[in-house]
């Protein structure tokens, strides 16, 4: 047997987060010692795993590990990654990273926060990795909870009751239609091959009738998109993202509403492709109206989390395009952004959040000079804000352009339309840098600002080299995310 | 004539355990009874499942007793669950000041078990009756504990006034049985109901109303809310579990084997039924302030998911109503028994009471957490799987849109379910004094939080041991 490395990384945050609540509430530095530990030992594991599958692209999955869980129903514990799935693993061990590095200085029950926040950290994983349908519900769920504890607990004081309810009832709404109709799949398969299972592998070989596939597909895809933020279905992420706290807001933007396209991807396009072609129509539209109304809305904001909030609705937008384009170009461009606006995603949260505990403000106007202050954060905010408006030599570029090709093929009228949002999330970027960083800091907070924590700097750089890593040698990642992508486009031919 | 005495073997140990326990009790003082009492009754429970697992499980299915009772594997799996209940119940009993140091108590709670083990095992109407006569009178008893509580006998008066009358209309349906089939066993009346007429619907219809007040299932429901808020805490515990637990076995046993040419029929009634639970015992749950009240109208929409899976009315159906009972069992157990930690320590059951109870003791805070999410179907702990085995049942059988009414409560359950664990987790007591303030448990109480708490969790993630158990007791069925 090989070396079970996938579940090792899965259950490390879970273990961590078990011994955490075991440990006195006094103990506050052991336990952030501990968290930190566990999330350098599980960045390195992923950090293994990413060029393991690196140095080896293939369109199958690898490192596969199958375990009987309750056999008569078919139901497995069986992980495997592909070209897809090791980027997000990669970047899930990234995001736990900074986050606990940020998260630092919380000092309301620090126990709690880090085990919660491990235990999502856990339920992430298990999504990426998950090969049986069954297991992919049962982590996905796990990660969708402690969300409501995190940002109801430690989150902002004016939103958290409302915007922690809001985001766990669209996110449950959501994944319980999905689990419907993965009930129905399931059956479905029994009843044309007699076999009970829930491996999606089996699941992808069914053939289910495409008048199965065109009741479904709708109830699953959106049930998980819901968590990617997909349009009519968004308006809970920017009250999520701006009510959590740093960390969390890290987790959430950053690769949590990866985990709703993810998962979109791999149950609703790869189980039913015939489905995807059928509704690809309406899912291009739904996330057209994701990318400019998006940018529009950012534009508008006054709370640097909203914009940010809502920029994170514009580039999750651009994911579901490029997935709903169902051709070469689009879903490389969209498997590419995932990883991309997570990083950066999370790179903004964590700029806004230093500069929100000095301030205590994040309304725009109230802002003023802050890159006197905050060298760090302003040049780490500036160079998330050229990933994000697609500047070439940035990760945002590598990703966006694929996008883009890939669309035109589609709908030419469409690409010139979904580029608008460039310009657009060039302006409302730039106001941001400009007001908040640069101009004359208001009088009262002349004084007030102190520096960031020498953690704080490892984490900003940290994004902000893979960032500009991607953008400048995109062959780190463009051709084992290409090979996954030929597994769902070999999925797409055949049916 | 099978006179096989295996087939009562764990009521007759019950039984010994009851009359050690009231000829034992003069015997102590009373600054030991308390303690004493509780042990003996606690590890006497423990050791009648150890004995009969080790000793009584049955081999191959059959009629006992000259029919009374069927010795097979849907009686036993449910008889261990009842005892299990029983058995961390009464950890519950030692750590409340009105029953603690009352051998009665105790006594009351091995014979309404004895009750409850009957009624998974008979197999004749008039054993059926007796069993849930048994199983009611003490529970009535237990309910009113408390005789300086008015809310307490209120409890156990309202209690014994449904359980009569529900009863009497049930044994009118019993009679009926009988007129029209020349049988008490149900076994033999497989062929007496083939059409359906007027007459033998309304008979299907007498049954449930005394098998719907036992599980609290709408409309017979109404005196749930008030007994479980004035019975004392550990009592409404076990009647929200053993009692309902015991009420699905018997309902599952007589529709599947006694009425199996209605299935259509009845499945639609239940179907109906389990409808109107799930939707009126979540939304009226929505709007309770104090937290008992809200667990008794949570158990109402519980009894609605658990029928959902008998509505199926297959092999996969039986067994994903038994495994939704085990988890519901594991799960309301450690919910009330947390609630009687923290009333004794606070004095209040108000949801209002529970702010700042995670800063006032982590631990209790985090079984408060798995209970409720439990409860509320998230994983890994077992109300997730649990709902999932009882929505895919009914959707192997079509019932698609039962699924759908299914899935839509759980949305609303979730809500006030996160509720409470706002005021557990986030809110503050006035002055923010919540160190000065902490929550005492007594070793009892720990001891069976833990158990129950675990279960949870182990139930939720280790699926097999227990889907094992529930496959043994549907194959009695079918």
């Amino acid at each position: 047997m090989q070396f079970p490395i996938i579940s090792i990384i899965v259950f490390t945050p879970l273990v961590a987060a078990v011994i955490m609540l075991m440990m006195s509430k006094e103990a506050k530095t052991e336990v952030r010692v501990l968290a930190l530990a566990a999330a350098v030992f599980d960045l390195i594991l992923s950090g293994w795993l990413y060029f393991q599958v690196y140095a080896n692209p293939t369109t199958a999955y690898q490192f596969i590990e199958k375990v009987a869980w309750l056999p008569i129903l078919g139901i497995s514990y069986h992980v495997g990654v592909d070209g897809i799935s090791a980027p997000m693993v990669l970047l899930t061990g990234i995001v736990m990273f900074t986050g606990v590095l940020i998260s630092w200085g919380v000092d309301d029950r620090p126990r709690e926060f880090f085990a919660f926040l491990f235990l999502l950290a856990g339920g992430v994983f298990g999504v990426f990795v998950s090969l049986d349908l069954f297991m992919l519900f049962f982590f996905y769920e796990i990660a969708v909870f402690p969300m409501y504890l995190l940002i109801a607990i430690w989150g902002w004081k004016v939103t958290r009751e409302y915007a922690a309810m809001k985001l766990t009832l669209y996110l449950f709404i959501g994944s319980v239609f999905a689990l419907v109709g993965a009930l129905a799949m399931y059956y479905a398969n029994y009843q044309m091959h007699g076999v009970l299972t829930f491996d999606m592998l089996e699941l992808e070989k069914a053939g289910f009738s495409s008048a199965f596939q065109y009741i479904w597909f709708m109830p699953v895809f959106m049930g998980f998109a819901v968590l990617g933020g997909i349009f009519p279905f968004h308006n809970w992420s920017p009250d999520g993202h701006v009510a959590a706290p740093t960390a969390v807001s890290m987790f959430h933007a950053g690769v949590l509403m990866k985990l709703g396209a993810f998962a979109a991807l791999r149950v609703g396009i790869m189980l039913l492709p015939e489905g995807a072609k059928q509704w690809g129509w309406l899912i291009f539209g739904f996330a057209m109206v994701n990318v400019v109304y998006g940018a529009f809305i950012a534009m508008i904001q006054t709370d640097m989390k909203y914009v940010i909030g809502f920029s994170s609705v514009s580039h999750m937008g651009l994911v579901s395009l490029g997935f709903a384009t169902l051709n070469r170009e689009g879903m490389i461009g969209a498997s590419l952004q995932m990883f991309s606006h997570g990083v950066m995603t999370a790179l903004f949260f964590a700029a806004v959040g230093m500069v929100y505990d000095r301030a205590h403000t994040r309304q725009i106007p109230e802002l003023g000079g802050m890159s006197k202050p905050l060298p760090w954060v302003a040049v780490a905010f500036i160079i998330g804000s050229l990933v994000s408006m697609g500047m070439p030599g940035f990760s945002g570029f590598v990703a966006e352009f694929p996008i883009f090709m890939g669309v035109w093929q589609v709908s030419s009228i469409a690409a010139i339309v979904a580029s608008i949002s460039i310009v657009i999330t060039a302006a409302y970027v730039l106001l941001v840098v400009r007001k908040a960083f640069f101009g004359d800091m208001p009088e009262h907070l002349e004084g007030h600002i102190t520096p960031i924590r020498p953690l704080d700097k490892v984490a900003l750089v940290t994004l902000c080299l893979l960032m500009i890593t991607l953008g400048t040698l995109p062959g780190v990642m463009v051709p084992m995310v290409s090979q996954g992508v030929e597994n769902v486009l070999r999925i797409l031919g055949g049916a | 004539m099978n006179f096989n005495l295996m087939a009562v073997f764990p009521e007759l140990l019950l039984l010994a355990l009851a009359v050690v326990i009231l000829v034992v009790d003069p015997f102590w003082k009373d600054s030991n009874r308390k303690n004493n009492l509780g042990w003996l009754a606690t590890l006497g429970l423990f050791g009648v499942i150890l004995a009969s697992l080790l000793f009584a499980a049955p081999a191959q299915d059959q009629l006992a007793l000259g029919g009374m009772v069927r010795y097979d594997g849907l009686g036993f799996v449910f008889k261990m669950l009842f005892i299990f209940t029983a058995a961390v119940s009464s950890l519950f009993f030692m750590d409340s000041e009105k029953l603690a140091n009352r051998a009665e108590a105790y006594v009351l709670l091995i014979a309404a078990t004895i009750g409850m083990n009957f009624m998974a095992s008979s197999t004749d109407l008039v054993m059926i009756y007796l069993a849930i006569e048994t199983t009611s009178i003490p529970m009535y008893v237990l309910s009113g504990f408390m005789l300086d509580d008015k809310r307490s006998t209120e409890a156990g008066f309202k209690y014994l006034l449904f359980g009569a009358f529900t009863s009497a209309i049930f044994l009118y349906g019993l009679s009926l049985v009988y007129g029209f089939s020349g049988t008490t066993q149900i076994s033999d009346m497989r062929g007496f109901f083939g059409t359906f007429n007027p007459v033998s619907g309304g008979l299907l219809f007498l049954l449930i109303v005394g098998l719907g007040f036992k599980i609290s299932l709408v409309p017979f429901h109404f005196w749930a809310p008030d007994t479980y808020e004035g019975a004392p805490t550990p009592v409404a515990g076990f009647l929200s579990t053993a009692s309902k637990a015991a009420g699905f076995a018997l309902l599952m046993r007589l529709f599947v084997m006694a009425f199996p040419q209605m299935a259509e029929h009845w499945q639609m009634l239940l179907a109906v039924m389990a409808t109107l639970s799930m939707t009126l015992g979540n939304l009226v749950a929505l709007a309770q302030t104090n937290i008992k009240r809200l667990l008794a109208y949570s158990s109402i929409a519980h009894a609605g998911y658990a029928l959902v899976g008998l509505v199926a009315n297959s092999k996969f159906g039986i067994e994903s109503v038994v495994y939704y009972l085990i988890a519901y069992v594991a799960t309301n157990l450690a919910a009330f028994g947390i609630i009687a930690v923290f009333q004794k320590s606070t004095g209040s059951d108000e949801i209002r009471a529970f702010d700042g109870m995670s800063r006032r003791s982590p631990y209790l805070g985090l079984a408060m957490l798995a209970a409720f999410l439990s409860l509320s179907g998230m994983p890994p702990f077992g109300g997730f799987i649990a709902k999932v085995l009882v929505f895919a049942a009914a959707m192997e059988a079509g019932w698609t849109w039962l699924v759908i009414v299914g899935v839509l409560n759980s949305i609303v359950g979730v809500y006030y379910y996160l509720t409470v664990l706002k005021y557990v987790y986030l809110y503050r007591m006035e002055g923010e004094v919540e160190e000065g303030h902490p929550i005492h448990s007594s070793r009892p109480a720990v001891i069976a939080l833990s158990i129950a708490s675990l279960g949870v969790i182990v139930v939720g993630v280790i699926f097999s041991p227990w889907f094992g158990m529930a496959t043994r007791a549907a194959a009695s069925l079918f």
